[in-house]
């Protein structure tokens, strides 16, 4: 399933991300791996980004971008 | 000796630097590039240190400017060793850009800062297992209360002397392997990198490393892909992110066996940020935030203006009578000299300086991030990102801070949108030609009417410009750091070491225009100032004279108000301006070229094309905005 489809307060694992090498660069940076767990911990109103928590860190993700991440249920 | 402060964003770096830090130290570029960083000389022990504050960093990959002049730098022979600061409270993450940076064996030392958050958070770190396990001196430290930072630096020292290299990071058995055979196919390739880190960049395919080793030595192209197919064979997902995931595995290895998490408490962050991120509460929050900003620096600032208005009259009342009162030249120019020390002062004391130390005090608490966070879906729809509403929200008091605030975002299209913008932003001068001409004459309403044509112009534009210059980035990734309570030394040393880039460069310019205003009037050129922008004055229905007015508001904007009285000669502007043409120039005013001190400013951050563009940009705006206005007005009266 999409990152935008989460709802809030629930944890998944990320399978994978579409997109080109510097979204990865950049996800990866921030901790943001396939692999890796994260929690979403809120949702910006109108369509605005949304929060998770990667190894305590707190990451806003554009809309754009958590439209290519996909994940699956922990 | 000189030593390099690296690490993450938001670990505390910078308060680190200015802990050691004095009033003395110095921003600088990276030659030819945007890059800053700051530098300071300490007093350690009887010597004297360079202390280098670098960006902050994620990683080295050279995925940005800033990465990769950062790890040129420390390559270099310009750095004897590095502080590598890492956040205590989020080890795993931090140690990914630890381990690349044994990669590049440099001496180097690790400062465990944030150990009182760490503690906060129920989480045990073994120091000695540490230092073991990467190899390097690790020194816990709280930079904010002071704690832990003499040792750190007096261990920098030691093996910066020793010129003590740690070991390079060991990977799994098949990389490290490949790697060795890439190690030799580079002999004799010339780079700021050694063979080893060499080999490393290039199996992780940095573009710009790539390239350069495809130039010297052709035949590595086929090796390389013959190796990466090998490992990928061998059951490694996907060599681009290879190397990648072997350093997040090593830094979460050890992480895990020094790390020993206790209870975790329910941090500041997670109880502020339900409030302050709220769908609803948070943007109330963000209004009333952005009040009391506002309303701080105006208040600050208004007291330590009116004071010295007085003194600045009583200084040129009191020069004026020492050298009789005559109206020479020499009189012009002790005038335009003492007005263009006062502007400055003007624009630096009840401006600049509330401004940024509010600016600093936002930027280290770590709201900045939850604005973007809040207005990132509003900014999209004008083709921006969510951070660049800071330069729009201080452009409100004064253009110069809106400009330096920049700095904060990190794309470069982005600054140069948001400086471009944050010009058309009528600043508190232009609030005064609005006030004194349009409200005071025509009514409050009218001057309402005024502001929200003004947003909707900054609208249209930030459409314009985001479609005319392309975006290249994704979208938002962010961090939204920890809420910390700033350190009273960290805001002050930001703000002073900005303020005084503008008294160094802006100010000796504004003065010098001044002069050389006065002398334009002394030699009575108004004539042929008007005549100069006598086209524009015709097009906009305005009457000649407001040429003189209209120049000399570069210089200050306040004056475009002073001396349209002075060249209409009454300073009862129903007497002479029709209200269409009070509304056609207050327009013209509100958008038309920014001030000097701003464009000296543009030219500083964004370079001197920049500030053209912005000129230009902004006489075009001015001018189909005062006609837009002027045809409206011509229906009303």
């Amino acid at each position: 399933m999409q990152l935008i489809n989460v709802p809030k307060g629930q944890s998944v694992r990320i399978i994978s991300y579409r997109g080109g090498r510097g979204v990865g660069f950049k996800l990866r940076q921030l901790g943001l791996s396939p692999g890796k767990e994260i929690k979403i911990l809120r949702y910006a109103p109108l369509e605005g980004p949304i929060m998770v928590e990667i190894g305590g860190r707190a990451v806003a993700l554009g809309r754009g971008i958590a439209a290519h991440v996909q994940v699956e249920d922990v | 000796m000189r030593i390099g402060l690296i690490g993450q964003p938001n670990c505390g770096k910078s308060t680190l630097f200015n802990q050691v830090a004095g009033y003395k130290a110095e921003t600088g570029n990276f030659s030819g590039t945007t890059v800053t960083y700051t530098e300071s000389s300490v007093r350690l022990m009887g010597n004297i240190i360079d202390v280098v504050d670098l960006p902050g960093t994620y990683s080295l990959a050279g995925s940005n400017p800033a990465e990769r002049e950062v790890i040129k730098y420390l390559t270099s022979n310009e750095v004897d060793a590095v502080i590598n600061v890492l956040d205590a409270s989020h080890l795993s993450l931090g140690l990914v850009l630890t381990v690349e940076l044994l990669e590049i064996e440099v001496p180097m030392v690790i400062a465990l800062n944030m150990m009182d958050e760490a503690d906060h958070m129920g989480i045990h770190i073994d120091v000695n297992m540490l230092e073991n396990m990467i190899g390097l001196p690790v020194i816990p430290m709280i930079a904010s209360k002071g704690r832990g930072i003499q040792p750190c630096f007096i261990r920098a020292f030691q093996v910066g002397q020793r010129n003590q290299v740690p070991h390079p990071p060991q990977y799994g058995p098949e990389v490290e392997q490949v790697l060795r055979i890439l190690e030799g196919d580079l002999g004799g390739v010339e780079s700021y990198l050694k063979p080893h880190a060499l080999a490393i960049k290039l199996l992780e395919g940095d573009p710009v490393i790539r390239e350069d080793i495809f130039r010297q030595k052709p035949d590595v192209t086929s090796d390389l892909k013959q190796l990466r197919k090998a490992l990928q064979d061998q059951g490694a997902q996907n060599g681009e992110w290879l190397i990648n995931e072997e350093r997040s595995r090593l830094a979460d290895d050890i992480a895990k066996s020094v790390v020993q998490q206790g209870k975790r408490k329910l941090t500041l962050r997670d109880k502020l940020d339900g409030i302050l991120l709220h769908p609803i509460f948070g943007y109330i929050g963000l209004i009333l935030i952005l009040y009391f900003f506002f309303q701080g620096v105006y208040s600050l600032g208004g007291w330590i203006e009116t004071p010295l208005l007085v003194l600045f009259e009583r200084i040129e009342a009191w020069t004026l009578s020492l050298i009789g009162g005559d109206d020479g030249l020499v009189s012009e120019i002790l005038l335009g000299l003492i007005q263009g020390v006062s502007g400055g002062m003007a624009i630096v004391l009840p401006y600049l300086v509330p401004f940024l130390l509010g600016l600093g005090v936002l930027e280290d608490v770590g709201y900045l991030p939850r604005v973007a966070f809040l207005m990132d879906s509003l900014m999209h729809k004008l083709g921006l990102h969510g951070k660049s509403i800071v330069p729009f929200i201080l452009g409100f008091g004064c253009n110069v801070p809106a400009i330096m605030s920049t700095r904060i975002l990190e794309d470069k299209r982005e600054r140069y949108i948001s400086a471009a913008l944050s010009t058309l932003v009528p600043c508190a001068a232009r609030l005064s030609v609005v006030f004194g001409l349009v409200a005071f004459y025509l009514g409050p309403g009218l001057a309402l009417v005024i502001y929200l044509f003004n947003l909707f112009v900054i609208a249209l534009t930030a459409r314009i410009l985001s479609r005319l210059v392309k975006d290249t980035s994704p979208g938002l990734i962010l961090e939204m750091p920890v809420y910390r309570i700033p350190t009273v030394r960290t805001v002050i040393n930001k703000a002073w070491w900005r303020i005084r880039e503008f008294i160094v460069e802006a100010w000796p310019l504004l003065i010098v225009g001044s002069v050389i205003l006065a002398i334009f009037k002394h030699y009575n050129v108004a004539i042929y100032l008007n005549t100069l922008v006598h086209p524009l004055s015709w097009l906009l229905g305005l009457p000649k004279q407001v040429g003189v007015p209209l120049i000399f508001g570069v210089l200050r904007k306040e004056l475009s108000l002073v001396m349209l009285g002075q060249a209409l000669g009454s300073m009862n502007f129903p007497e002479v301006l029709s209200p269409v043409q009070m509304i056609t120039y207050t327009v013209f005013v509100i958008f038309y070229i920014p001030c000097l001190a701003t464009m000296i400013v543009i030219r500083k951050e964004l370079g001197a094309k920049a500030m053209w563009h912005i000129v230009g940009m902004t006489i075009l705006i001015a001018t189909l905005a005062a006609l837009i206005a002027r045809g409206f007005a011509e229906i009303f009266f």
